[in-house]
């Protein structure tokens, strides 16, 4: 068999668009300046950021929202929901969140937790979806920030964002969607789904890694993490990442609608293709789903083997399996979602790229059923139920 | 992250399977933490004849139940059962510090099928 290198763990990360590297590579050069200079260095730089602000926010239909400049999704997650918190005190000291949130948004809240906030983790059913009726008893009169993940990142469900927004903003508590995973992938209206706080990023949209960004609509009051010099409206102080935000903001544009199709396609081809192998199924819904990601679960095999099998074989996928994790722990998204331990342990992720063919599908396929049916020949269980 | 050793036993595991006729089998872990193995052992003149495992669990679990076998494969009993965890890991060239417990989990399940043997052949371990 000749090997493959088949890249299907797009959820992780993308390989920067070669566009993007182009759009950046000025700027690593001769056009250097620093944003915060008032020669035409500077200047030069700061219209490039400018430029590259318009941009994006154009891409979720901003009108009322600024777009402040970080590090990435981690540092965006933060900023909003400590940064909401402290700044809000004086209304109320509660949060409502989800319990299937990517762990920056989780560590953040529990952190939040010991300086003495309250903070609600709502269940979630079966595929992966916030009730909305439990969302609204959730909501107290000291409620001020609802943090709620758009995409879930291991099992790919799509919350309603409009729904919950409108909830939200009947109550008049903040709304912060995490939304690193469907960035570009679906539509994200700001107005339309009553959003007040975004986090977007760079590196899983073809843009380079280090840039992320945080929507954050006018009159929101929010303290910054960093301090210092003032930079994105004092928001986040810190010499700006020219390079890296230009290249995001050419990824984002080089995003086409064709591109969703292709991957959507090859998502379905994919999930056929693997519920056709005994035993197995698909974590989170069948639609209602982000296009290039499909979870699986495979009964009687546990998710490191085959993901280490497939490896072998030139796939790069992921598993929410304890024992590929540092913490031995079963991935908390898939109990959240009513998995027994054991029946989380066999699960695999695999997150599609633009660039991925039907071919490697095929492939694949056929890969990840011989790697099942090998390691059931090792495993006890094969024939009874765990 | 993982030895050649490991891989390559992980790649080609040795004596996998089940004896059915097995004269002792042990079994070790539990499923919720993601690792089960099964020992099957056949026993002539006091030695371990044959040695056949079943494993579900990760990487690092696959190859020290495969190490494991080959370690214990025509040893004396009492010999098999001074078969430790540093044994199969040093045997492996080094397992990742989080995966040791597999190592554990893999003499614990030979140690469990003499046991049985013993118990079997109405002799207290």
């Amino acid at each position: 068999m000749k090997t493959e290198r088949i890249y299907l763990d797009n959820a992780a990360t993308t390989r920067v668009d070669p566009e993007a590297i182009k759009a950046m590579s000025p700027y690593l050069g001769e056009r250097f300046g620093n944003t915060s200079s008032l020669h035409h260095f500077g200047r030069d730089a700061d219209r490039a950021l400018s430029k590259a602000r318009e941009s994006i926010a154009k891409k979720v239909k901003a009108r009322n929202h600024r777009l402040v400049f970080t590090s990435g999704g981690t540092e965006s997650n933060n900023l909003a929901l400590k940064g909401v918190a402290f700044a809000n005190r004086k209304r109320g000291k509660h949060i409502i969140t989800s319990s299937i949130e990517h762990e920056c948004v989780l560590n953040s809240c529990r952190w939040l937790e010991r300086q003495g906030f309250e903070v609600t983790y709502l269940p979630v059913d079966r595929e992966g979806f916030v009730d909305l009726n439990d969302l609204e008893g959730a909501i107290r009169k000291d409620t001020v920030l609802v943090s709620i993940i758009h995409a879930n990142n291991e099992i790919g469900t799509l919350q309603p964002l409009a729904e919950i927004g409108r909830i939200c903003s009947e109550h008049s508590v903040y709304f912060h969607t995490d939304a690193c995973q469907s960035f570009t992938k679906t539509d994200i209206g700001l107005e339309k789904q009553y959003i007040d706080l975004l986090t977007v990023n760079s590196h899983k949209i073809y843009g380079p890694k280090g840039v992320g960004g945080l929507f954050i609509r006018r009159g929101v009051e929010i303290e910054p993490l960093m301090h210092g010099g003032g930079h994105e409206f004092g928001l986040r102080s810190g010499t700006v990442n020219v390079p890296g935000i230009v290249g995001f903001a050419r990824a984002a544009e080089i995003i086409r609608e064709s591109h969703i199709k292709h991957m959507t396609r090859l998502r379905d081809m994919l999930i056929e293709g693997a519920l056709g192998i005994d035993d197995s199924w698909l974590n989170g819904p069948r639609s209602e789903r982000l296009c290039n990601l499909a979870n699986f679960s495979f009964r009687h095999i546990e998710g490191e083997s085959l993901l280490v099998h497939l490896d072998l074989k030139g796939i790069a996928a992921s598993t929410g399996s304890a024992c590929a994790s540092k913490s031995l722990e079963p991935s908390h998204v898939l109990t959240a979602i009513g998995l027994k331990p054991e029946e989380a342990q066999g699960s695999i992720r695999m997150s599609l790229g633009r660039d991925n063919t039907r071919e490697e599908m095929e492939y694949t396929l056929n890969a990840l059923r011989e790697s099942v049916e090998t390691l059931r020949k090792i495993s006890p269980f094969k024939g009874r139920s765990v | 992250m993982y030895s050649k050793q490991v891989m390559e036993h992980f790649r080609h595991p040795r004596n996998m399977g089940q004896i059915k006729d097995a004269d002792g089998i042990g079994q070790v872990g539990n499923p919720v933490c993601g690792d089960v193995m099964q020992m099957f052992i056949k026993v002539r003149e006091g030695r371990i004849a044959d040695i056949r495992f079943q494993t579900f669990g990760c990487v690092a679990a696959i190859a020290t139940s495969s190490m494991t076998t080959e370690l214990a494969r025509g040893k004396p009993l009492e010999e098999a059962l001074k078969i430790g965890r540093d044994d199969v890991a040093r045997a492996l060239k080094g397992l990742p510090p989080i995966k040791m417990h597999c190592s554990n989990l893999a003499s614990g399940a030979l140690h469990a099928a003499i046991k049985d043997y013993y118990k079997k052949k109405g002799r207290a371990a």
